[in-house]
């Protein structure tokens, strides 16, 4: 028995060992976004690219907690998304959230992560008062805000000597923001719009809408909104005889865009704030690490800021444990944090500083940044398609 | 506002009326020969709209580049007697094992089977959430009188659309098939102890309405050159919204109803000095002042004659 002694106890203590380096404490983070209706691409692609960033982490040996990501489809409707944050943040094991690709769903649910205490990074939805609009410290997003990029917008299109702008956006919180800053840089900058229409979300056709444009002769129809009204308004334009070149915002940027138009979808611009991915040293790996998770659906454009948000939450938990206050005062403090994004900073408003917007066109079925398509070199124009 | 442009919204409205008529048929239908309205007819177009864009894959997959004549004869066809059966299947499965029950019964049922078909379409079709380019098969050409642009397409497809209601004219009135419908249609229990076979003409009744919703479904993708999942929600609420303005039960009321319809979004977008995103708002609103002034639809089926 003595013998056998140092033996049975070197082995309790190594299954001890081995059972807390597998027995990590559970994490549990909530990822919400469409994963149904007319912007499920969007969502899939957030999510995707929030679990790999779960995953990554789960592999890494260094990390103190094992991550749990809970999934919540908020469809992009106000009401269901105010439902979902209220599951996730009456969950007390849910310590944060990456939440919202939607703006009118974002705008819905920032009361009640206040009122639960639970902090949120946003990945996606782009108006202004998401963060803005309120005094609450648990609201963050690494995303910019159309206020950034419609002034880009407005300037870089007068500065390509368009003059006439037809205006079409869907009459959601996000279609009349980006009409309102729009409308607004467009007019310092010396432009003149012709006509606004706003439309309904799911409108089907536009005949009306674009015969009268038609008549009203503008260089460039700016839409504000996002990919399958998109998708639906530019096609329409091809078949009413519309000629003029399709401007669009950060809501159109996707693969389904391209895929809904086919040929129909080249000379389309559109503008995003932050770098894309692959031309960042994070975004290439976070691409690579992408495709070797073999997904179905691919990151879209938002992807990379839905991993960089999970990735940041993922940090301040490791800093400061599972501890919903103490998470959010570190996400207060983010100051030039890395990330597949570039460097992250919040301001008071928990509002990334993204300085840079990149101006995007669509060349042979591809989004390419403008400054490295045949439009900028000269070889194609926007006008003469 | 000169008489070219006003002729093209006519041209426009005049489409968008055909596509509704062949959706508002179908509730009219439905609803003479067994009293249910089935809320998955918006569905049922997209699915049609779907089945012809996968049989104009699988066509030139197969058999390299196709006539395009031939491919819209063959996607046509196709998607029509998918639907067809499909229409029939549920009519056999959901309809009228509950046609019994209270009415609500089927309107829930098929309401839920209108989710199951959407949602379907979604997940198992490749990337189905997203909007799918629809094949441009008909000649891309159009003439030019003044400022009015007659676009080749839009012509054909508004003659297939007419071809197709009057078709169903003369099937209703014409036909055995038709006599049979509009027997079942007056006196379920009469009819059959005339010898009329109840659950067969019931059936027929099905798949037809669903045929015409995939007609309408590939109208819709051949004028747009785009289909989505989503597409049968409005699709279904406008055809039904239409169907009910012309009385429900009866065929021409729902093509007068769909006609209507589109003639008032039309308005509602053109002429009214209101935003156009109220274009929709002003053609619900004025169908709720109709059926507040006509409850039983403008031409309401006499209780002795439906269909």
């Amino acid at each position: 028995m003595s013998k056998r002694l140092p033996y049975v106890i070197a082995t309790a203590l190594l299954a001890s060992l081995s059972l807390i380096a597998h027995a990590r404490e559970t994490v549990k983070i909530a990822f919400i976004g469409p994963l149904t209706g007319g912007v499920a691409a969007n969502g899939l692609g957030g999510r995707n690219s929030a679990e790999l960033a779960v995953k990554l982490r789960n592999a890494d040996p260094k990390a103190k907690y094992h991550y749990e990501l809970l999934v919540l489809d908020d469809e992009c409707k106000p009401n269901v998304g105010v439902q979902v944050a209220t599951k996730a943040a009456a969950d007390n094991d849910v310590i944060a959230g990456i939440t919202h690709y939607c703006s009118t769903v974002a705008m819905g649910t920032v009361d009640v992560y206040h009122r639960f205490g639970l902090p949120v990074i946003v990945w996606g939805a782009v108006l202004p008062d998401i963060t803005y609009g309120n005094n609450y410290k648990e609201i963050h997003r690494v995303n910019g805000t159309m206020i950034n990029q419609n002034e880009v917008a407005a300037k870089f299109m007068t500065g390509l000597k368009f003059k006439r702008w037809a205006i079409i956006h869907d009459t959601t919180d996000y279609g009349k923001g980006h009409d309102k800053y729009f409308s607004e840089f467009l007019k310092k900058d010396g432009g003149q719009i012709v006509g606004d229409f706003g439309v309904t979300a799911d409108q089907q056709d536009f005949s009306a809408e674009l015969t009268r444009i038609k008549e009203l002769k503008p260089d460039v129809i700016y839409f504000g909104g996002i990919t399958p009204l998109g998708v639906r308004i530019r096609s329409q334009m091809d078949k009413f005889g519309v000629k003029a070149v399709f401007e669009g915002t950060s809501g159109i940027i996707s693969d389904a865009f391209i895929e809904g138009l086919g040929p129909l979808a080249e000379g389309v611009v559109a503008f995003r704030e932050g770098a894309p991915a692959d031309k960042l040293p994070g975004g290439k790996m976070f691409l690579k690490e992408y495709a070797a998770a073999n997904y179905s659906d691919p990151p879209e454009a938002y992807g990379p800021f839905a991993f960089a948000a999970t990735n940041l939450v993922i940090d301040a938990i490791e800093q400061v444990g599972p501890n919903r206050k103490k998470v959010r005062k570190v996400l207060d403090r983010t100051k030039d944090h890395d990330s597949v994004v570039g460097k992250i900073t919040f301001d008071d408003h928990g509002q990334n500083s993204v300085p840079l917007i990149t101006k995007f066109v669509v060349q042979d079925g591809k989004w390419v940044v403008w400054e490295d398509s045949e439009y900028a070199s000269g070889k194609r124009s926007l006008t003469g398609r | 506002m000169d008489l070219a442009l006003l002729a093209q919204h006519a041209l426009n409205g005049a489409m968008l009326g055909v596509i509704y008529a062949l959706v508002a048929v179908g509730f009219t239908l439905f609803f003479g020969v067994l009293d249910v309205i089935k809320f998955s007819h918006g569905d049922v177009v997209m699915l049609g709209a779907f089945t012809g864009l996968a049989t104009s894959i699988g066509l030139s997959s197969a058999f390299g580049s196709v006539p395009p004549w031939i491919a819209v004869i063959v996607i046509t066809l196709t998607a029509v007697a998918a639907m067809a059966l499909v229409g029939a299947l549920m009519a056999k499965f959901l309809v009228l094992p509950l046609h019994k029950a209270p009415t609500l019964n089927v309107l829930l049922i098929t309401l839920m089977a209108g989710t199951v078909i959407r949602e379907s379409v979604r997940l198992f079709y490749p990337q189905g959430s997203n909007p799918k380019p629809f094949p441009r098969l008909l000649p891309d050409g159009a003439v030019n009188l003044g400022r009015l642009t007659l676009r080749f397409d839009s012509a054909i497809l508004l003659a297939i659309g007419v071809i197709a209601i009057v078709g169903v004219h003369l099937l209703i009135t014409r036909t055995r098939l038709g006599l049979a419908i509009r027997a079942v249609a007056q006196d379920p229990e009469t009819a059959s102890a005339m010898g009329i076979p109840f659950q067969a003409t019931v059936l027929a009744t099905f798949a037809l309405g669903s045929g015409l919703a995939a007609l309408a479904g590939v109208v819709n993708g051949l004028y747009y050159s785009e289909v989505n999942f989503s597409m049968g929600l409005l699709l279904g609420a406008i055809g039904f919204s239409a169907a009910v303005i012309g009385g429900l039960g009866n065929v021409y009321g729902a093509i007068l109803g769909g006609f209507i319809f589109a003639a008032l979004q039309t308005i509602g977008a053109v002429a009214l000095p209101i935003a156009s995103a109220y274009k929709d708002v002003f053609a619900f609103g004025a169908v709720i002042a109709l059926m507040a002034w006509k409850p039983a639809g403008l031409l309401a089926e006499r209780s002795a004659e439906r269909v």
